[in-house]
Order: structure tokens, then C-alpha cells, then sequence
């Protein structure tokens, strides 16, 4: 059996708005194998965002448990789930979220800064730009790329700590479909060659279709859950 | 995250947004300038004041007519055989010099100018008492006094008035409230500080004074006795033995004295006391200034961490503890204000250096004195301001919710 990456049992999320309690997350469970590339899709106002952002370790849930490459990370307070983001966690995001004044390498680096990675930290940055295909394009601010290119830099930015899984929010939701279609081939490139593990948020299905799994979120619970057939033969090509 | 990490992260942002760091460094710059300028500028008052007091000359004791609160009812006048007891080696060991002095105003003419100065009627001794001499003839000796002589010594303002120069002088005849004196000496020129323009005043034989140009009710008075005592640790002891002999003199030995003893330690002590409250009055002012800065650098940090939650809760995915983020902005704000701080003193030095250029031109021998105490005490503050300043929006960023603050808009 797969070694299981993410580990989440029973988890709920309870918002309070005023005088109303809302769950955006009510006791959903769901495990994610190493090495998957599965996306989750749900309506707005499924839990989805909830269910990534506490996947992602950006927030706690309020309830159930989650394992996040083999440790226990629902309790952990602000500062260890930094650590937990910053060493288990690649985000991709719709809207980059590049630093608009730094260079794409410096953006690549900003994480190995805040592990304390000193030495051989430039050579990994610029490895992992490498990676993406920009290893021309080095210096280059945010500004005076294209969007195909600033979510490569965000890629890169995500791999570079080299963690454990990439959590990939809407990542061609504000490019073009060419360049968006590269992104996901660029994505899929690192899960089927490196093994990376990939999630991808979404809404759009063509995106979805590329992964292996589905997993559909409505109303703050696991709806469906459809591996597609491809996973398999990759699988089994990997072994 | 290291240290230059964040000091890189403060210096983008401070130059990504030239204008408004600059604006918000202003109010720091014009805070420590203006501590910097005040306090070296009072300082500079002190120094001349101080300058100008012991300028007088050194060990001096002014006796003086009356109590200082002028509660003695008809104080009798200080005399002549006042000034000579105060002579006598065996009752005041501790004086050397006793020059009494009479003092008034009177106009003196030549040539058709004429200028009204200080008259001073003195004696032999003051040429040592107060370090006075001559840069041309003689001063006045006893036999002028004696002779109640129509000498006269000539300040250079006064022989500049009437003659338009202050050499070559001596022998010309001079015309005091109408009666004719003959010019002996030029006295030498002295420096300008303080109070009075000392060169603005001729000087003629006390006895002279008295019988003709200062008449007062009492023959043979005077106004003001100097002494000078062997040496400065001597004066308590002159200034006591000065007491004791008047007090026989005046019987007054059970009563009020009726008259005071000043010395240049007084003189020295007030001068300092009004200055020093000066100047802590101007850097009050200043550092409320400073404070001022201090605020407005907490107002551009609280609109800078709102601008930036979105890379606050970027750099919080990515992994940055809040130490890190607090430390980012604490290095922004602190930068900003240690910059201030430089150029403040920068900027304090130029105004004590104006300050003195106008002082010198108007002949107020003020010199600013920036201590370095005042530019450690100016950067030290100003580094704290912005510490303290910034720990506010350091910590609103710092405990800012990374989902929040991803999804700020």
C-alpha cells in the first residue's frame, strides 16, 4: 500500500459569524496518497477554501485530526505551523503572489531564508528556476514577466523547500489557456517525473480530468471520491 | 530569517515609496535637528555668558552700597577710607588690590563730535584689578590722583567716535560735560561678549570724578569697591574679612550689613541657572517635536502594514514566524528613524552653525557647541522613537491571520 502524505480524519471547521455558527467543514475525512496528483473541486461555499487552507496548515480545524507526512498538525500554534508551511508545504496561488520590488531568483530564496538555509541557498534557488524552465530569466522582477512566467517564478517558489505537498489554489485561473495549459502540464511534469505530490483546487473540470483523482466537496463534506483509470497505469509504470 | 534579510526587506520598502519615507524621515530630521541646535545654542549662550563674567577678571569681590533686599533704611555710602581700611594687610590678609570705583555717564566732545559713554573715575589699581591697559601713553597713576589731574583714558569706540581713529592720540584735549581733559592713554581693545561694549568708555582719576564730573551727596564716596583676593581659594576668606572691617567701620556689627559682597561665583551661578533652564526650556520644545516625528512614522507604518497584508500573509505561507515579520517592520521603522537621526544632526549642525554666523555679525560672541553627548542622546532617541513608534504596526502585522490576510483584497 501507498505511504498516505495527508491523513485527515473527521475534520470540522466552525466559523462564527455574528450570532450564527457556520460549518464550513462538517467531519469530512479524506487521505491522500504520496506521489497522487488529485484535485478538489465543490461550489462556492462548499468548504473547499477551508478544506485547503487547513490542508495547507494555514488555519487549525476545529475538530478531528490531520497528518500531515506523518505529523500530527491540527494542534501546533502559529509559529510551529509556519514551520510545518514552510517545510511540508509548496503553495501555488491564482494570483501569484509574487514580491512586486524582489528579482524572481530573491522570490525563489524567501523560503530557504525563513528555514535559515544560508549556505547553497542561490544554487537551490536557481535550481528550482531551472526546474520551471526560467533559468534564463533569473534577475527578472515580477512585472517584467508574463503570467505563465510568474506562476513558473511561484512554482518554483514552491518547490524549492522541496516539501511534501504542493497545494495548488486555482493555479491557471488568471492566465490564458495556452499558458494555463502549460502550467498544468508543468505541474503534472513534477508529480509524474519528480513524484511530487500535487493538490489542486478548482473549479475547472478540464483541469480536474488531467489529475488522477477528483475529490468533489459540497456542503463541508466528501460528496464523490473517483480515482481516474490513469493513476494506475502510472503506478504501475512507476514499479 | 537573518538579520539582513529583514534590513533588506526595510530598505526595498523604504525606497520603493521615496516620497512619503522621505516625508515621514522629515519629521524626525526636523525633531533632532532642532534638539541638536537647541541644546548646542544654550550651550553656546552659557559658554559666553560664563566667558564674559570671568572676562571681568579673576578673584574679583564687588562691594556695593546697601543690602541686597534694600531693607536697611539709609545705608551709608561706601568711602574712600572705606577702600583704604579694606587695604590693610593685617586685617585682610587675603586682598591684594582694593580699587574703588565711581561710575556714571558723561558726554565727551572733540572736534565738534561729541558722544555720551560710560564714565569711569578710578584709581592706580585697577589696571591690575580688572586687567585693564593701555595700547598707547600711560595709565593713571597716584600722582594724577593726587593731583586730581584733567587726564583722561580714551576707549577705541569713543576715540573712534571723536576722531575716527584710536592710535596717535595721546595729547589731544577732549572736552568732558564742557571741561577740557587731556588724553594720556588709548585704552587696549577688548572683546565685545557679554553685556556691554567695554571699549565704549573713557576713564578718568577717581578724585577727578569726585570733585568734578560725578559730584555725589557724600565727598570722598564711592560706588562700588572692587577687591581682589591673593587667589581664587582665598576669596571666602577676603570676602569674610571684607565683612568684618566694614562692619566696624559702618557699626553695624549687631544690625543688618549695609552693604553687599558679590562675587564672581554668584555672577557665574545665576548665569548658569537662568541659561541651564533655557536650555532645557528650547529642548523641551524640541523634543515634543520629536515626539511629533515619532508619531508620524507610527501612522506611515500602520498604512504600510495594511498596504502590504496581502505579502504579510504571503510571507506567513511561505513560512515566516511572527518574530520574523515583527522583525521586518521593526528594522523598516527604526531605519526610518535613524536616517531622520543623521540627517537631523546634520541639519541641527547647520542651524548652530547659522546661529553663529548671525551671532558673529551682530557682535554676540555666541559660539553653538554640539556635544557628543547631545548626538548620542539625538540618535539614541531617535532610535528608540522609532522602535517604540513601530512596535504597534509591527505587532498588528505580525499577529495578522496568514488566510485573512492572503484573502485582503
Amino acid at each position: 500500500m501507498a505511504e498516505r502524505v495527508v491523513e485527515a480524519r473527521h475534520l470540522s471547521k466552525v466559523y462564527q459569524m455574528g450570532d450564527v455558527e457556520v460549518h464550513a467543514l462538517r467531519g469530512l475525512s479524506l487521505d491522500i496518497n504520496r506521489g497522487e496528483a488529485m484535485a478538489i473541486m465543490g461550489p462556492s461555499g462548499s468548504g473547499k477554501s477551508t478544506l485547503m487552507n487547513i490542508l495547507g496548515c494555514l488555519d487549525r480545524p476545529s475538530a478531528g485530526s490531520y497528518h500531515l507526512d506523518g505529523e500530527s498538525v491540527a494542534n501546533l500554534d502559529d509559529d510551529q505551523l509556519a514551520d510545518i508551511r514552510n517545510r511540508k508545504v509548496g503553495f501555488v496561488f491564482q494570483t501569484f503572489n509574487l514580491l512586486r520590488r524582489t528579482s524572481a531568483l530573491e522570490n525563489v530564496e524567501l523560503p530557504l531564508r525563513y528555514a535559515g538555509v544560508g549556505a547553497g541557498r542561490r544554487q537551490r534557488a536557481i535550481a528550482a528556476l531551472e526546474a520551471v524552465g526560467l533559468g534564463e530569466r533569473l534577475d527578472h522582477r515580477p512585472n517584467e514577466l508574463s503570467g505563465g512566467q510568474q506562476q513558473r517564478v511561484a512554482i518554483a517558489r514552491a518547490l524549492v523547500n522541496e516539501p511534501a505537498i504542493i497545494m495548488a489554489d486555482e493555479p491557471t485561473g488568471n492566465l490564458d489557456s495556452k499558458a494555463g495549459a502549460d502550467i498544468m502540464k508543468l505541474l503534472l511534469k513534477l508529480n509524474r517525473q519528480d513524484g511530487k505530490t500535487l493538490i489542486i483546487v478548482t473549479h475547472d473540470s478540464d483541469v480536474a480530468e488531467q489529475t488522477d483523482r477528483i475529490v468533489l466537496i459540497r456542503d463541508g463534506q466528501v460528496e464523490a471520491d473517483r480515482k481516474l483509470g490513469r493513476s494506475k497505469k502510472i503506478a504501475s509504470k512507476g514499479k | 530569517m537573518d538579520f539582513i534579510a529583514s534590513l533588506q526587506a526595510a530598505i526595498e520598502s523604504i525606497t520603493a515609496n521615496k516620497l512619503r519615507s522621505a516625508l515621514t524621515v522629515l519629521g524626525i530630521v526636523i525633531g533632532v535637528g532642532a534638539v541638536i541646535a537647541m541644546l548646542a545654542i544654550g550651550r553656546g549662550a552659557q559658554d559666553s555668558i560664563a566667558g564674559s563674567i570671568e572676562g571681568i577678571g579673576t578673584n574679583l569681590l564687588f562691594v556695593m552700597r546697601g543690602d541686597s533686599q534694600n531693607q536697611v533704611r539709609n545705608p551709608q555710602p561706601l568711602t574712600m577710607d572705606d577702600a583704604a581700611a579694606l587695604s590693610d594687610v593685617f586685617q585682610a590678609p587675603s586682598v591684594i588690590n582694593v580699587a574703588p570705583l565711581l561710575q556714571g555717564s558723561a558726554t565727551v566732545s572733540a572736534r565738534g563730535e561729541s558722544t555720551t559713554t560710560t564714565l569711569n573715575g578710578i584709581t592706580s589699581e585697577h589696571e591690575a584689578v580688572r586687567g585693564w591697559s593701555v595700547s598707547e601713553g600711560e595709565f593713571i597713576n597716584s600722582s594724577h590722583l593726587l593731583g586730581r589731574s584733567a587726564v583722561v583714558l580714551l576707549g577705541t569706540a569713543v576715540a573712534d567716535d571723536l576722531f575716527g581713529r584710536h592710535d596717535g592720540l595721546v595729547g589731544e584735549t577732549v572736552r568732558i560735560n564742557g571741561q577740557p581733559f587731556r588724553v594720556i592713554g588709548i585704552l587696549a581693545e577688548r572683546g565685545t561678549g557679554g553685556f556691554s561694549n567695554e571699549n565704549d568708555t573713557v576713564m578718568v582719576p577717581l578724585t577727578t570724578a569726585q570733585a568734578r564730573l560725578l559730584q555725589r551727596s557724600t565727598p570722598r564716596s564711592v560706588d562700588v569697591i572692587l577687591v581682589q583676593a591673593v587667589d581664587a581659594d582665598a576669596v571666602p576668606q577676603a570676602s569674610e574679612q571684607v565683612a568684618n572691617i566694614l562692619r566696624t567701620r559702618h557699626r553695624t556689627a549687631l544690625g543688618a550689613d549695609d552693604f553687599t559682597i558679590i562675587n564672581q561665583q554668584d555672577f557665574l551661578d545665576t548665569a548658569a541657572s537662568i541659561t541651564g533652564v533655557l536650555t532645557i526650556f528650547l529642548g523641551g520644545i524640541a523634543a515634543i517635536s520629536l515626539l511629533v516625528g515619532g508619531i508620524g512614522i507610527m501612522n506611515i507604518m500602520l498604512v504600510s502594514v495594511i498596504e502590504r497584508t496581502r505579502e504579510i500573509g504571503l510571507r506567513k505561507a511561505l513560512g515566516a514566524r511572527k518574530r520574523d515579520i515583527l522583525f521586518q517592520f521593526l528594522a523598516e521603522s527604526s531605519l526610518l528613524s535613524l536616517i531622520g537621526g543623521i540627517l537631523g544632526i546634520t541639519l541641527g549642525w547647520l542651524i548652530s552653525v547659522g546661529v553663529g554666523a548671525i551671532a558673529a555679525a551682530a557682535n554676540a560672541d555666541i559660539v553653538p557647541k554640539i556635544g557628543i553627548d547631545s548626538v548620542l542622546l539625538a540618535t539614541l532617541f531617535s532610535m528608540a522613537v522609532g522602535l517604540f513608534f513601530g512596535l504597534y504596526p509591527a505587532n498588528q502585522a505580525a499577529n495578522l491571520q496568514p488566510v485573512e490576510a492572503l484573502r485582503y483584497e
